[in-house]
């Protein structure tokens, strides 16, 4: 008797089981099959990579990660290390007047776009061609027209003016404004583009009752149409932001990190510590700050702009 | 009309608490406003179109003219010597083949890579849209989280990764790390996109029957032409443009034409060449700028389109 009862039972687990999986696993099926090289990369890359970089930069791993645990050693060499407290002094330094540039003049283009101009395109695609450039062009073109014998100061030295320097490239005091008209160069159009877009989705209404209260242009654009353009904005600065943090290419291709060390960068530090330098715990550490910087920057807009949206996922 | 009509009447009412008179609209021309608006434009233009125009003018020079002329200086004549050198025979460290191997080798990495890459995002996005799963939005939500990461982050592991999977130092590899870290923007790309489709279409093919794939092959494929351009363009010149993962993954024979650019102009050694340098880095941009001028306002729609978010 009790084993005909347990027998039922099993079989009714048994029973159960496949609709337990069904509803699971086989449900929507091919679209889950579907979905498998999106789940790898979520589970392997994005989630999988990032946890074994944070946990190798508490090992002492030097030129395989083999190393053993050593707590925040790393971290206490790092924030030691000259080089790496240059790179975030340059980081930082660049990035504040980047972002401020960035934002400022690609504002200041897009209200000028936004004036019923004649061109209109063409000012555009001027503006906006070398963002489809790489950086390492950019930075190459740069690097040239910045030489101090055969670039610009030579040229206007030669058209008479003896005192024109322009020599940042070779000036540690200056090669980071270097960077940043290479920077600007690049990525101002693209603002603009995103701004101009921003001021075309302001309503016209808005417009006629600023010009029936008599208010200035200048004015409706600082104090009514900015802060309307906040979505916009927000995106500028995400998308400018992160870029700056990622900052590798152009100054590989414009200084190299010189003259000296003196404008190196996070994301240089990482990857030469990783491949030439044979540091890999040292490298984890610092890429690891990278992304805890990130993080600082991503979190609160995180919340502010999908804080609502948590629940519909 | 009317609307000009309330600007101009409006025009005395904002030139007005600024005390000076500034020109009334209707007369568009050679008002101090138009000249400094334009003046500023153009001011800008300048700085955005020197480089080119540096760029393309040095590459046509010739050594002595560039020692003793001005970077401002048209070429005398236009001489393709520098062009056929970076072509053919400028040197990228230990090898003198010029930049054509690296131009072939980001053709088979930026061909394949965008294929890849396409495909597997436009397959997400019409499974987030139409095929919801449980934790699908989980996933998504972590995919355009972790685009924000910066590659440094995980760069090691992946090094690991494809060394495991015996892919590291070839080009499957790079097409590998480009379909990963495109993902991300494709994948929202498409969704938006498929989310903006009428659902009836869908909900009618499943009620004939059709199934996942099906649906998506013989209706949903054909639907998306526009943002595959859009995504196209963005991949194309995304891929082309890259250089951290070509340096990294591709292996010193197949480096990516920005690799070895980089290493003509940075690591040359002897007197540098400078009307070379700028003939292979027009080279090297010409790509990029083709699909730009090509594309036109779809290329705005792709950068906007990677911009507007949620």
């Amino acid at each position: 008797m009790a084993d005909i009862a347990v027998k039922s039972g099993e079989e009714a687990r048994d029973v159960a089981r496949p609709g337990l999986l069904q509803k699971t696993f086989l449900k929507n099926l091919p679209a889950k099959i579907a979905a498998l090289p999106m789940m790898a990369t979520v589970l392997v890359v994005f989630v999988g990579c990032t946890i074994w970089t944070i946990y190798y930069s508490f090992t002492n791993s030097k030129l395989l990660p083999t190393g053993k645990f050593v707590g925040f050693e790393q971290y206490e060499r790092l924030f030691a290390a000259n080089r790496w407290n240059i790179s975030v002094t340059n980081l930082l330094t660049y990035g504040a007047m980047s972002l401020v540039l960035t934002l400022g003049l690609g504002f200041l283009l897009a209200v000028l776009m936004d004036q019923k101009i004649r061109f209109e395109s063409a000012f555009r695609t001027i503006m906006l061609y070398p963002f489809a450039l790489s950086f390492i062009v950019t930075g190459l073109v740069w690097q040239w027209i910045m030489n101090p014998t055969l670039g610009l100061q030579g040229a206007i030295r030669n058209l008479g003016w003896e005192g024109f320097t322009f020599d940042w490239i070779s000036n540690p005091r200056m090669v980071l404004f270097a960077l940043l008209i290479a920077g600007l160069w690049q990525g101002v159009g693209f603002c603009m583009v995103l701004m101009l877009a921003g001021l075309r989705g302001v309503d016209e209404e808005i417009w006629k009752a600023a010009r029936v209260d008599g208010i200035p242009t200048w004015r409706t654009y600082i104090s009514i149409v900015l802060p309307m353009m906040r979505g916009v904005l927000v995106t500028a600065v995400v998308l400018i932001g992160s870029g700056i943090v990622r900052l590798y290419d152009l100054v590989v291709a414009l200084t190299n990190g010189g003259p000296g060390i003196s404008s190196e960068v996070p994301a240089k530090y990482v990857v030469n510590y990783m491949f030439s330098g044979g540091n890999i715990g040292q490298a984890m550490a610092a890429a690891t700050m990278m992304l805890v910087t990130v993080l600082i920057i991503m979190v609160p807009w995180a919340y502010l702009e999908f804080g609502g949206k948590g629940k519909r996922a | 009309m009317s609307n000009t009509a309330t600007m101009s009447g409006s025009a005395p009412a904002a030139s007005g608490p600024a005390g000076e008179a500034r020109g009334p609209r209707p007369r568009p021309f050679f008002t101090p406003k138009k000249i400094m608006l334009y003046t500023t434009l153009i001011f800008f233009s300048l700085y955005f179109l020197f480089p080119l125009y540096v760029m393309v003018s040095t590459s046509f020079k010739t050594m002595p003219e560039i020692r003793f002329g001005s970077i401002f200086a048209l070429p005398s004549q236009i001489n393709f010597d520098a062009w056929v050198r970076a072509w053919t025979s400028a040197c990228t460290g230990l090898t003198c083949n010029g930049l054509s191997p690296g131009f072939w080798n980001s053709v088979k990495i930026t061909i394949p890579s965008t294929i890849v890459s396409i495909f597997i995002a436009a397959i997400n996005g019409y499974a987030l849209v139409n095929w919801r799963f449980k934790g699908s939005e989980i996933f998504f939500s972590i995919l355009i989280f972790g685009s924000f990461i910066p590659y440094q982050v995980m760069l090691y592991p992946l090094v690991i990764i494809t060394r495991e999977l015996g892919i590291f130092g070839k080009l499957e590899a790079v097409i590998l790390i480009h379909t990963i870290f495109g993902m991300p923007i494709l994948t929202l790309l498409f969704r938006n996109y498929f989310a903006s489709l009428p659902q009836e279409l869908f909900k009618a093919a499943r009620v004939d029957g059709a199934g996942f794939w099906r649906i998506f092959f013989e209706i949903m494929l054909p639907m998306s032409l526009p943002i595959f351009v859009v995504a196209l363009i963005l991949q194309i010149t995304g891929i082309w443009n890259d250089f951290l993962f070509g340096a990294v993954f591709a292996g010193t024979h197949n480096q990516p034409m920005t690799v070895q650019l980089n290493n003509i102009v940075n690591s040359a050694q002897g007197t540098p060449e400078y009307n070379v340098n700028m003939a292979a880095t027009v080279l090297t941009g010409l790509v990029p700028l083709i699909v730009y001028f090509v594309s036109g306002k779809l290329f705005v729609r792709g950068v906007a389109a990677g911009a507007v978010k949620g």
